[in-house]
């Protein structure tokens, strides 16, 4: 998801009995849905996870205003370029709130910030597709988006509460973005054929990334079932992927495009869609960084940090000029 | 590298209630902790007033405290009205 493969440090997962008395305790107030908070005793590997986790997804939030960003300039009507504009800023206030909360865990900004520029953390392996027309940033609303609500709203459970604030807050203002996203597919499915065939283009890129965005199935997975025991991963990538699929499927009915999925079909007996098989070689081959636009996504952030570099000292600067002036005044 | 501080930040919702600590951010001093924590808290008019701490100034009782603090509270249920019953006929009490 927008934390995939989050990798726990752990070779299996301890049974209570060989865990030590502080990690008991600890484990008790998690079963019992006690929140932790950040000045609390936490297992190293708790805290190592969660800041691997919140950081992913922050970096996630931030790259993932790139291949939007890419369209505010082109938007078709002064409205959806305003409507853009507020969900790309929205991204970016989604990626500060997760920062703070990982910063909690005594992390630094910057120590966050290096990490992803020098590829030593990861994110999203849907923000490495390119956005090619208009559609695309109507598919990314619908389908990215609506993936990301998916995660987010077990997430909201999650055992760190600073974890749990934030994804309270990014909930309330995702679902926005879910709608501006399918609004804009509908306008497309209403309008020309050459139109309705921009939103059938769209679906059929971005649907089969969108189902990866929830990673491989985890079931036999160490690393998930320590985050499933920690409370930081409330559902498995398999029930949320079908979840997804369940509730997309009839939206695009409804739009009148349909899945790249020949073997999409109902199952009446499991109540479930089946679906066809997922490349994962190709999602493998984006976490390595080969995706389309890794590179170039990459190298955009950096630009914007390095070229912001002068304007954060400046303002340091003059903070501390201020400061200085008025220390030297309060003793005149 | 020099990272601009860290502040708390608190927001009066509209609805006349106190000040509630709803995040953090980085900014290099107090004006622009303002200004910044109007654009990440308060995009869809969730406050009328922001204050901003530094976070470095914030005392905190520490997790272990917990139970010195807050224990003793714990045997004082009279300080609570529903501890006195009162008769049936008596009203307005």
């Amino acid at each position: 998801m927008y934390a995939q493969m989050v990798d726990t440090g752990v070779k299996t997962v301890r049974a209570v009995a060989e865990m030590s008395p502080e990690e008991q305790a600890f484990q008790a107030r998690i079963d019992a849905d006690i929140k932790i908070e950040p000045k609390e005793w936490m297992p190293d590997a708790y805290r190592r996870t969660l800041i691997r986790q919140i950081s992913q997804h922050a970096h996630s939030e931030i790259v993932g205003m790139l291949p939007e960003g890419n369209w505010i300039t082109r938007a078709p009507t002064l409205k959806r370029k305003a409507i853009l504009m507020a969900k790309v800023q929205d991204e970016g206030g989604h990626g500060l709130y997760l920062y703070s909360a990982a910063e909690t865990l005594g992390v630094s900004r910057d120590q966050m910030v290096a990490d992803l520029h020098a590829g030593r953390a990861k994110y999203s392996s849907i923000f490495n597709y390119p956005t090619l027309t208009w559609a695309d940033i109507g598919a990314i609303g619908w389908l990215v988006d609506g993936a990301a609500i998916m995660n987010q709203i077990p997430l909201c459970r999650c055992s760190f509460g600073p974890y749990a604030r934030a994804m309270v807050r990014i909930c309330k203002e995702e679902s926005f973005h879910q709608r501006q996203g399918y609004d804009i597919m509908l306008s497309l499915a209403r309008g020309t054929g050459e139109q309705k065939a921009m939103a059938q283009d769209a679906l059929n890129r971005w649907w089969w990334p969108s189902l990866m965005m929830f990673g491989p199935s985890d079931a036999e997975s160490v690393h998930s079932a320590q985050s499933a025991a920690w409370k930081i991963k409330i559902l498995s990538n398999d029930e949320l992927r079908q979840r997804f699929v369940d509730q997309t499927v009839p939206q695009a009915d409804y739009l009148g495009i349909t899945m790249p999925d020949p073997d999409l079909k109902w199952n009446a007996e499991r109540g479930h869609y089946d679906f066809g098989a997922i490349d994962w070689a190709e999602f493998q081959n984006v976490i390595k960084g080969n995706g389309p636009c890794n590179r170039h996504r990459l190298r955009t952030r950096v630009k914007a940090w390095e070229d912001g570099g002068w304007v954060r000292d400046a303002a340091m600067a003059h903070a501390e000029k201020q400061a200085a002036r008025a220390a030297a005044k309060a003793v005149a | 590298m020099n990272e601009w501080p860290l502040w708390e930040i608190f927001i009066r919702s509209q609805h006349g209630l106190a000040h509630k600590h709803v995040g953090s951010l980085h900014a290099p001093d107090a004006e622009m902790a303002v200004k910044n924590a109007r654009d990440v808290y308060t995009r869809r008019n969730e406050g009328v007033s922001i204050w901003v701490v530094r976070s470095a100034d914030i005392v905190a009782s520490a997790p272990g405290d917990k139970e010195a603090l807050f224990e003793p509270a714990n045997s004082k249920v009279y300080r609570h009205p529903t501890f006195f019953p009162m008769p049936d006929d008596v009203k307005h009490i």
